[in-house]
């Protein structure tokens, strides 16, 4: 078993190392784009298979494979290991399943790319990272994941290097990681320093972390470690004030937008805080900062989505926001709720992307206009590409929140989530009501990127017509789209449950398979809240139904009515506050003031001084006192043969004087 | 006149003279020539010396006594090979003191002092 499990992260390394070597030293390998892309979405799809048939044969506890020590120093002791139980195999179909969608797609996207082969080997290197990361048994096999998939994040956004706003935009998202990573190194110290005084050795597996916590064992440090994890959590998963790199990471290929900053890696964050999830319930003062930086996070991000008119930064906020709502469900406790919605999420903003993908692709084959991002020149691009059209409009019902398809149950479940956290009126009941305006808000700037791209009369000139993309990258899109429709049905509420008859048992996600792992007494305590007040329940269902189907429908026909003009009737209606929607709340300005702006000083006025005076001073120091030693010293070297000669035979005498009376 | 017989050390002592008269000579002359004479003279000195010490260390018959080779035949052999290393270094000596006329017209070594600082 371990044989074949071990496949799951040594074949996407192989992939990437075959990939990238053979195409770094032959040009033939480089120019067979079909077998580069077979051999990178096999080293992909295999090991999906392989996490599919550990699923259907998981015996029900947690298994541990150890594959080989790591390191030792002194009470440290770090397995090489991974861990399979339901949440690790749970978030691997995910990244396996989508990643091999993604990576099918790429090779109809990547055709023709001078660095295909490159592509590839990165895709591959990010597949075997993020396995390491959900994978792996303990805090330091995870964080080579971590660093991992930052670091392919890093190369795929920079993919097309020689420009240079898309290098810069890789700088940054590496940048604004390392931060949060930093925090990360610090919570696992903090764990070690707290584990390694009761016990003799420490290998920081999750098992361990989690049986420390429930007994209390990081005592004061808990909040600080929660905090840390969760600040790390804000860099990798985008939540202010760490989210800035996420809207510019679209400078990569559209695919890789999919699959790292829309389905995969930017879920690391939440994966991470449910699988701690103790040390997060023994603190509920970090519960409540995660909830309140996720509500603005949200919110902030779906109002600046409104003003975007490039189509990928419209889907890049709205996945800025939409790990938001994950990230409230795990301030309100309830982690399978957030999980749920990374699953549901991942489908169909996957799709989503990849749309806006094969979009792109057809506005760049027609070669005539400007910016084939740019959604007011497009519309009406359903007539042509009816597989993109049709799909984008199913994953844009998806995540408005329209009943019966996934993102209803997921998101619904995260307002009731919030509803129910606590009784009578408090913190909670203020998010709930944030979320809900941020849920109608998300069903406006989808519906209207959909009207704008798919829908209405052309804007882009009509010489040459846009063309449907291959079948190798519409069958994903397709794939990605029916998930999204029946995603929602392993998380159906509750309370549909009782109605049936059918009990919890109706909510496979969390009480068929997660509830083994994630035991959260905040989610207890929803439940029981819920199910004592179900006519409320019932009312906050109708509501959040009403809100999608509202928007979607009202958004609809106010852009069908007006067309792009309807822009301006949105200008109109927000006033001011749409320069600051258009500007990014101006967050990328105000670190450019407070933070780069003053280093930028600091580096050019004392830093440069103290290199000039302090560091260069000390070295032009050394060689002008050689010299001057060296000036005195050469006095002796009169040049003249007779001289030396005398001092090589005073030299002798002494040495024989030495001999002979010494 | 017993004392007058010559012996090793008197043959010594004419290496020791030689010797000091050919050092002070490189060191105190300017002429090119006669340094690198004083050199020779210098060489000749340790030759004489190496003749010396190879009969005061000779063992005679000491070859047909089945002792083995003569002790005193190392220093003879060595005066060979310091004689055919003198040859070779004359031929560059003199080369060298050929050159430096043909480039200054001047063979007055306390004149080359490209060394000096």
């Amino acid at each position: 078993m371990t044989y074949l499990y071990s496949l799951i992260i040594v074949l996407p390394l192989l992939g990437a190392l075959i990939i990238g070597l053979g195409g770094l030293m032959s040009a033939g390998f480089r120019k067979n784009e079909g077998l580069i892309g077979l051999l990178g979405t096999a080293a992909v799809g295999i090991p999906f298979l392989v996490i599919l048939y550990a699923f259907f044969s998981y015996p029900g506890d947690a298994q541990i494979y150890e594959i080989f020590p790591w390191m030792e120093a002194g009470k440290l002791k770090i397995n090489f290991s991974y861990q399979h139980d339901e949440l690790s195999l749970l978030m691997g179909m995910i990244v396996t399943g989508v990643g091999m969608l993604i990576h099918m797609y790429s090779i109809g996207y990547m055709k023709g790319d001078e660095g295909f082969y490159k592509y590839f080997t990165y895709l591959n290197l990010f597949i075997f990272s993020m396995n390491n990361l959900i994978l792996g048994d303990n805090m330091v096999v995870m964080f080579l994941g971590w660093e991992g998939v930052g670091l392919c994040s890093y190369l795929l956004i920079g993919f097309w290097y020689k420009d240079m706003p898309k290098a810069n935009a890789a700088q940054k998202a590496f940048v604004a990681n390392r931060i949060g990573d930093f925090a990360m190194l610090i919570a696992m110290f903090m764990m070690y320093k707290s584990m390694a005084s009761v016990s003799e050795f420490v290998n920081l597996s999750f098992v361990d972390i989690i049986d420390h916590a429930h007994h209390g064992g990081f005592g004061d440090n808990t909040f600080w470690i929660a905090l840390l994890v969760f600040i790390a959590a804000t860099g990798k998963s985008a939540q202010i004030p760490l989210f800035v790199w996420l809207p510019d990471a679209m400078a990569g290929p559209t695919p890789v937008s999919a699959l790292i900053h829309a389905a995969t890696m930017v879920t690391s964050g939440i994966y991470l805080i449910a699988r701690l999830h103790p040390i997060f319930e023994a603190s509920p003062e970090v519960l409540s900062i995660i909830v309140v930086v996720a509500a603005l996070t949200a919110v902030i991000a779906a109002f600046t989505a409104i003003a975007q008119n490039d189509i990928k930064k419209v889907l890049a906020y709205s996945t800025v926001s939409q790990l938001g709502f994950m990230f409230m469900a795990l301030g309100a406790g309830a982690y399978v709720t957030a999980i749920f919605h990374v699953m549901t999420h991942a489908f169909f903003k996957a799709c989503l992307f990849l749309g806006s993908g094969s979009v792109i692709h057809a506005m760049e084959h027609m070669h005539t206009v400007e910016d084939p991002q740019d959604v007011r020149t497009m519309g009406g691009l359903r007539k042509y590409m009816p597989a993109t059209g049709n799909t984008f409009w199913i994953s844009t019902l998806a995540i408005s929140g329209i009943i019966p398809l996934s993102g209803f149950f997921s998101k619904d479940e995260i307002l009731s989530s919030l509803f129910f956290y606590g009784e009578g009126f408090d913190l909670y009941k203020v998010i709930w009501f944030v979320a809900l305006i941020t849920a109608a808000v998300t069903a406006f700037y989808m519906t209207r990127v959909t009207m704008l791209t798919f829908e209405g009369s052309e804007r882009f000139p009509d010489a040459k017509k846009p063309h449907e993309s291959p079948a190798i990258m519409t069958i994903p899109l397709w794939i990605l789209a029916g998930l999204a429709v029946v995603g929602g049905f392993l998380g159906l509420p509750i309370f549909l449950g009782d109605l049936l008859g059918m009990g919890e048992g109706i909510n496979w996600i969390g009480h068929g398979w997660l509830e083994h792992i994630i035991h959260s007494e905040n989610a207890h305590a929803i439940h029981e809240h819920a199910h004592e007040n179900v006519l409320i329940e019932y009312g906050l269902v109708g509501l959040s139904m009403l809100v999608a189907i509202m928007a979607v429908f009202l958004t609809r026909n106010f852009y069908r009515k007006h067309g792009l003009a309807g822009d301006e009737k949105v200008r109109n209606f927000f006033g001011g506050f749409y320069k600051v929607m258009q500007g990014k709340f101006y967050f990328d300005e105000f670190y450019q003031r407070t933070i780069i702006g003053p280093f930028n000083w600091l580096g050019e006025n004392v830093i440069k001084w103290a290199e000039e005076n302090i560091v260069d001073g000390a070295v032009k120091a050394i060689s002008e006192g050689v010299k001057n030693i060296g000036d005195v010293f050469k006095q002796l070297q009169s040049g003249l043969v007779s001289n030396y000669l005398l001092i090589v035979s005073l030299g002798v005498l002494a040495m024989l004087t030495y001999l002979i009376f010494g | 006149m017993e004392f007058l017989e010559p012996n090793a050390y008197t043959y010594l002592a004419i290496a020791v003279v030689m010797f000091a008269l050919g050092a002070v000579g490189v060191m105190i002359r300017r002429n090119g020539i006669v340094v690198f004479m004083c050199i020779e003279l210098m060489l000749n000195a340790v030759n004489l010396s190496l003749i010396a010490f190879s009969k005061m260390h000779a063992v005679s018959g000491a070859f047909e006594e089945g002792v083995g080779p003569n002790p005193g035949a190392n220093g003879s052999m060595l005066v060979f090979f310091v004689m055919c290393v003198a040859a070779a270094e004359a031929v560059v000596g003199l080369s060298i003191i050929i050159a430096l006329f043909r480039n200054r017209l001047d063979i007055d070594i306390n004149n080359v002092n490209i060394f000096k600082w």
